[in-house]
């Protein structure tokens, strides 16, 4: 059978591998538009936490057997850490100042981060194996899918949709969220702005660590992995509406789609495909698809 | 008589800048590293090919006792043409370096040959792989050292063929390196009976796979052909033993250097085929050279940065040799003389600056087989010189006279 002149079992294939990958943008997108929704930062270090999330992974199992499932808590834990410091110490300072001030700290903590780690592990990257418990393929008729991926995509949704709950229907959430809009009187009332923020951006961090962590079974674990990522990830984030948060987690999932079928039409154009929609958005809709302007 | 004299007088006047001129200017040598210090290609290069130049400038003056002092510089090229070019001027212009060497990535090492052309100094290049630099590009400054993409496809893709894989699918990175690599690959598979069943270009550089492996896999070819390098190559190894894909299929890997192998593991590269110009276990002496490279780097050598020993090596002896530094004496020194060391057997610099040397067949063990740290090869085969690389009367180099 096809459709549009593609065999339907290779179209099949190529649209849940651009879930997956569709996955990844969506996690990531997800803690870089909380950030800047909730703090007014453009957090180009992001890409730097998600490498940092699969190192603590492979740390973590190399030199202290530490497993997958462990790691898969703890590395968000200490990465959101650091995060927390890097608010506490620097980011705080600028909240009053201009954006570009943010972007421009966070890209050079980047640009610290990837060198130190290049320095110290070389450019090659290191293997982190699958875990035990999700080798195998499941055999679907039109494609085997390896165990593991099937799990990515019911990792990354189940996380993505909790944050969205915990932001938009909890009661944590809402403070949060009054918090950014008035700063003032929310403190007014009794309620530790600076600390809602600084957990927010632990938060945030702590997401992409758990995107990395998430990663290092499929991809190698390299200095470089997040600054490969990051571009695409900020423009799924610019398409999907700055701050947006279910619009970066849809906008996410559906992009990653279209990247899978330009696989299969014209495999060159694969990885300008996001980009071209993001001008086409940035004509017609500049707030971004769920943005309010 | 009076005649003879006065003949012999300026015979002698005229002898004596002569011979000054001949000697080494400044009587200082300056051999230039230039590679990638800390991008894609600075583990398969990089700090190693600054160690093992350091290691071959030391081992010349404890051997050979040169009269002429030698020093070396180096610089990050950044993988970009433009700075490469720039650091390149700057050295043969203002700071009388006699080689710029290493010069990973083609666009930096075409950049690179072309100001020593300029500048009448000698580009010894090593990291780089594409073939062009002893065809089209060629000039009479220039060595091509280690290795190229033809040696590479043609060392990985006749064994396979042979050995009966006969139906290929190509990964390729979707840039000039890699449709190089791709179309020198599938020239030799078509010669050998082989049939290519299509191939899929992918970004460069990307980081999953998994479509086109999904592509290769229904293809049902027998091998796929991996015609990229770096992240692209291990990335696809890794994802394809995810997808099932191996060991069904045979991967093989057109431009692989042990440091992948090394960061990828055994078990997800285990049976893969590679063709090499050297492998640091191969007999007693790559295993010295290679053990005392490995206490000052902590990493066993790649093809690249025991080229560049031998390369720095043998520019250096050619130096001695004709007590000169002087571009064309050097060179003509060095394609007359042939090249025999740890590094290269049957070595010899033909007319376009191709350095032939036998090249190697190497199979990379499987984890159980492996006794000990950097045990990864097996050799195969032996690829003799001169099958090794493009037949001279095949090369469009302007050098050749045919």
């Amino acid at each position: 059978m096809e459709i549009f002149g593609i065999p339907s079992a290779l179209l099949g294939s190529q649209l849940l591998i651009g879930l997956i990958n569709g996955s990844f943008y969506a996690i990531l997108s997800l803690g870089l538009a909380i950030i800047f929704g909730l703090l007014n930062i453009i957090n180009f270090s992001h890409g730097a936490m998600y490498m940092l999330g699969a190192f603590v992974a492979w740390i973590g199992l190399t030199y202290f057997e530490v497993g997958y499932w462990t790691s898969l808590l703890l590395a968000p834990v200490l990465v959101g850490l650091l995060g927390v410091v890097l608010e506490r110490t620097m980011l705080k300072q600028l909240y009053k100042l201009d954006h570009l001030y943010g972007l421009l700290l966070t890209f050079g903590l980047a640009l610290i981060i990837e060198g130190i780690f290049r320095d110290q592990f070389g450019v090659s990257g290191e293997g982190y194996a699958v875990p035990d418990a999700l080798t195998g393929l499941i055999p679907l008729g039109f494609m085997n899918l390896p165990l593991y991926r099937g799990w990515v995509v019911i990792a990354a949704l189940t996380v993505c949709f909790g944050t969205w709950y915990m932001i938009e229907k909890t009661k944590l959430g809402a403070y949060l969220r009054a918090g950014t809009e008035n700063p003032q009187i929310v403190q007014a009332l009794g309620i530790n702005v600076p600390m809602l923020i600084t957990f927010t951006y632990g938060f945030g961090v702590a997401l992409a660590a758990f995107a990395g962590v998430l990663a290092a079974p499929v991809f190698q674990v390299n200095p470089l992995m997040g600054s490969n990522l990051i571009i695409v990830v900020f423009a799924v984030v610019v398409i999907g509406g700055m701050g947006s948060i279910m619009g970066s987690i849809v906008t996410g999932l559906g992009l990653g789609l279209i990247e899978g079928i330009t696989k299969v039409i014209y495999p060159e154009a694969s990885s300008i495909v996001v980009f071209a929609i993001m001008i086409l958005v940035l004509l017609v809709r500049p707030a971004g698809l769920f943005g309010k302007s | 008589m009076k005649q003879k004299k006065l003949a012999a007088a300026i015979a002698l006047m005229t002898a004596i800048p002569f011979a000054a001129q001949a000697q080494v200017s400044n009587n200082v040598v300056k051999v230039g590293v230039l590679t990638d210090m800390s991008g894609t290609y600075s583990d398969l290069s990089g700090q190693g090919a600054v160690v093992a130049t350091k290691m071959a400038i030391d081992d010349f003056i404890a051997n050979e006792k040169p009269n002429f002092k030698i020093e070396m510089v180096q610089a990050d090229h950044q993988n970009k043409a433009d700075i490469a070019s720039n650091k390149a001027r700057e050295w043969f212009e203002r700071d009388g370096v006699d080689v710029a060497t290493e010069l990973v990535t083609t666009s930096v090492a075409l950049a690179v040959m072309k100001v020593a052309k300029e500048k009448d100094r000698i580009a010894l290049v090593n990291g780089t792989a594409s073939a062009t630099i002893t065809n089209k590009e060629c000039n009479d400054v220039t060595i091509h050292y280690t290795y190229d993409t033809y040696a590479l496809a043609n060392g990985t893709a006749s064994a396979l063929t042979k050995q009966g894989g006969k139906t290929w699918f190509f990964l390729t990175a979707d840039y000039a390196f890699g449709k190089s690599l791709e179309s020198e690959a599938a020239k030799v598979v078509t010669a050998n009976g082989g049939k290519v069943l299509g191939s899929v270009n992918h970004p460069f550089p990307g980081t999953d796979f998994s479509s086109f492996l999904l592509k290769a896999q229904q293809s049902g070819a027998q091998v796929v052909g991996l015609a990229n390098a770096g992240s692209d190559t291990t990335n696809a190894i890794k994802q394809a033993a995810e997808f099932g894909i191996t060991p069904k299929q045979t991967l093989a890997g057109l431009l692989m250097f042990i440091t992948d192998v090394h960061s990828l593991g055994l078990k997800a590269t285990q049976g893969m085929y590679l063709t090499t110009g050297f492998y640091w276990d191969r007999n007693d002496d790559t295993r010295a050279w290679s053990r005392r490279f490995f206490e000052k780097q902590r990493k066993m050598p790649t093809m690249v940065q025991a080229g560049q020993y031998s390369s720095v090596y043998n520019y250096l002896k050619a130096v001695k040799a004709v007590n000169s530094d002087d571009t064309k004496k050097v060179m003509d020194y060095m394609k007359k003389t042939p090249i025999n060391d740890f590094f290269a057997k049957n070595g010899r610099i033909q007319a376009n600056g191709r350095m032939i040397h036998d090249m190697y067949l190497a199979q990379v063990k499987k984890p159980e087989e492996a006794k000990y740290p950097w045990d990864y090869y097996t050799i195969k085969a032996t690829i003799p010189a001169d099958q090794a690389f493009t037949p001279l009367k095949e090369s469009t180099c302007a050098l050749v006279k045919k």
